[in-house]
């Protein structure tokens, strides 16, 4: 099982790589564009942003709204632009990750200040919903053991401690201020050692597992939070800013009830149901589609 | 291209390159040392069976066809594979970095030995000499060149190699280019990148040399007649 869990990742980080190329992607060939009425949902190719998209489609067209999937689409340049351009009329998006696009210079932290610098910096016709709770962001997650060890629940709790862990993740991590640099600046966290892995791959999840590593950076929807019981140290002083997922559609085109439906959807979206999602599609295997539809019904929506 | 070459003049000629433990010393010491430890273990492996088979023809077919199996078998995959079981840490490059390098040294080894003249062998048998003689002091000196020339062949994946150590954690100078990638430090990619190509081709020197110092004047006659 481990070794298939490895292989996904690795198949993961490969699309993710590829993704990066852009290219040619459906969207990009289409023409068509979205009639009044129709919501064509789009999303990233990457499986938890083909999840979102699986879900706000589905619940649209559970409630009688007209609904094309165009999903699993290359980079954010080839998406967005199809969603200006009117092609798609739907997105599932991370606030934060969709700001930074929009402003590299931008600086906001929590959850509201995402929400309001994005929507000044969006397109015109182009409107965010309600954000979920749910966020897929940069984290540093511990053993469960450790966290017992020290007591720790959050970022603030390892500053004592620090000193005698190995802090582990993507050589980015080190030099980034999202990273090393600004757990120390921020929180005044100075780790023994960083070792250079993977980018929240296999490798970072076994060094961690077997205590090579004591502190990780993983995502906050990474199923090994799950499987390995993986704990997320949170975030109080906001470093890693805010992703929430949050879905951005083309005003014009999307009817009022659609929108109703996607806020409905989004007010249930928490970070664990994602992981919990995201462990049946990346370990267990099931279709995207039909983890969607299983989520939809126990949430009623 | 010219803009590569600037890449790495300006990571080349800045300071901080050349101390330290990120240092291009440090660096290339850690790869020559994952590299050396890696040969010598195919060696100790790879040699003695290459050797024997090469000898009485005798599972040659088998071992041939194993070491075949271990070249097709995508490094970084099985290192990540390895990994998942025994963490990180030396061991697992290790690991990949000697499958890499068995196939070259058995293969070579056994054709090598299975290869030389069948008149050399009796004529060294007619003269009294007992199997194990024959074999260190005919076959292998005969076959010098192609074990060399296989040794060679896995010095040199190796060295190319070497830098996935970096991608489970370790040094070497795949540290420069997986560091390089991820930070969008284009100057270190080229810079890493050249030194192991400096590395590949000094270990082919190196070859150059223990081949005039290993293979038997005759046998270096004969090839150029």
């Amino acid at each position: 099982m481990r070794k298939l869990i490895g292989l996904t990742s690795l198949g993961a980080a490969a699309l993710l790589a590829l993704s990066a190329c852009g290219g040619g992607t459906p969207a990009s060939q289409s023409t068509a564009k979205a009639s009044s009425g129709q919501v064509v949902v789009g999303s990233a190719n990457f499986p938890e942003n083909v999840l979102l998209g699986e879900i706000y489609a589905q619940a649209m067209q559970g409630k009688g709204v007209k609904v094309t999937k165009k999903l699993n689409i290359g980079s954010r340049e080839v998406y967005f632009r199809a969603l200006k351009k009117g092609e798609l009329s739907m997105l599932p998006e991370y606030n934060g990750a969709l700001l930074t696009y929009l402003d590299p210079k931008a600086s906001a932290t929590t959850t509201d200040e995402t929400n309001t610098q994005l929507k000044s910096k969006l397109p015109s016709g182009i409107v965010p919903l309600d954000s979920a709770q749910a966020e897929d962001k940069d984290s540093v997650v511990v053993t469960k053991e450790t966290a017992q060890k020290y007591k720790l629940s959050t970022l603030a709790d390892l500053k004592p401690v620090a000193g005698k862990m190995v802090m582990g993740g993507p050589p980015e991590f080190k030099t980034r201020k999202q990273g090393v640099v600004g757990l120390k600046s921020e929180y005044g966290i100075n780790f023994k050692s960083f070792k250079s892995l993977d980018t929240a791959g296999p490798i970072t999840v076994s060094a961690l597992s077997k205590g090579q590593i004591q502190a990780a950076n993983l995502f906050t929807t990474d199923p090994a939070v799950l499987t390995k019981g993986f704990v997320v140290l949170k975030d109080p002083k906001n470093l890693f800013g805010a992703q929430n997922v949050t879905p951005v559609v083309n005003d014009k085109v999307v009817p009022a009830n659609a929108k109703q439906i996607m806020n409905q959807v989004s007010a249930k979206l928490t970070t664990d149901e994602l992981i919990s999602m995201m462990k049946q599609i990346n370990v267990d295997k099931d279709d995207p589609a039909d983890v969607a539809k299983e989520w939809l019904k126990k949430e009623s929506l | 291209m010219s803009t590569f070459l600037q890449f790495f003049l300006h990571w080349l000629t800045s300071p901080a390159q050349w101390s330290g433990p990120d240092g291009v010393p440090a660096r290339v010491g850690e790869h020559l040392y994952y590299t050396l430890l890696a040969l010598a273990v195919a060696i100790v492996l790879a040699l003695p069976v290459g050797l024997y088979t090469g000898h009485t023809g005798r599972g040659g077919f088998l071992a041939a066809s194993i070491a075949n199996f271990a070249r097709a078998l995508p490094t970084i995959g099985l290192l990540v594979i390895i990994v998942q079981g025994l963490g990180i840490g030396l061991l697992p490059p290790l690991i990949v970095l000697v499958a890499l390098a068995i196939p070259p040294v058995l293969i070579n080894t056994y054709e090598g030995i299975r290869n030389v003249d069948a008149e050399l062998k009796d004529a060294a048998r007619g003269v009294g000499m007992t199997g194990t003689e024959v074999l260190f002091r005919v076959e292998l000196p005969a076959a010098m060149p192609l074990i060399l020339l296989g040794l060679r062949t896995a010095a040199i994946q190796i060295v190319a190699t070497a830098t996935v150590a970096a991608y489970v954690g370790l040094g070497g100078l795949g540290r420069f280019i997986f560091d390089g990638l991820s930070r969008q430090d284009y100057q270190a990619l080229a810079g890493g990148t050249v030194f192991a190509v400096l590395l590949a081709l000094a270990v082919s020197l190196v070859f150059m040399l223990l081949r005039r110092l290993l293979v038997p004047r005759g046998v270096r006659l004969q090839e150029k007649a």
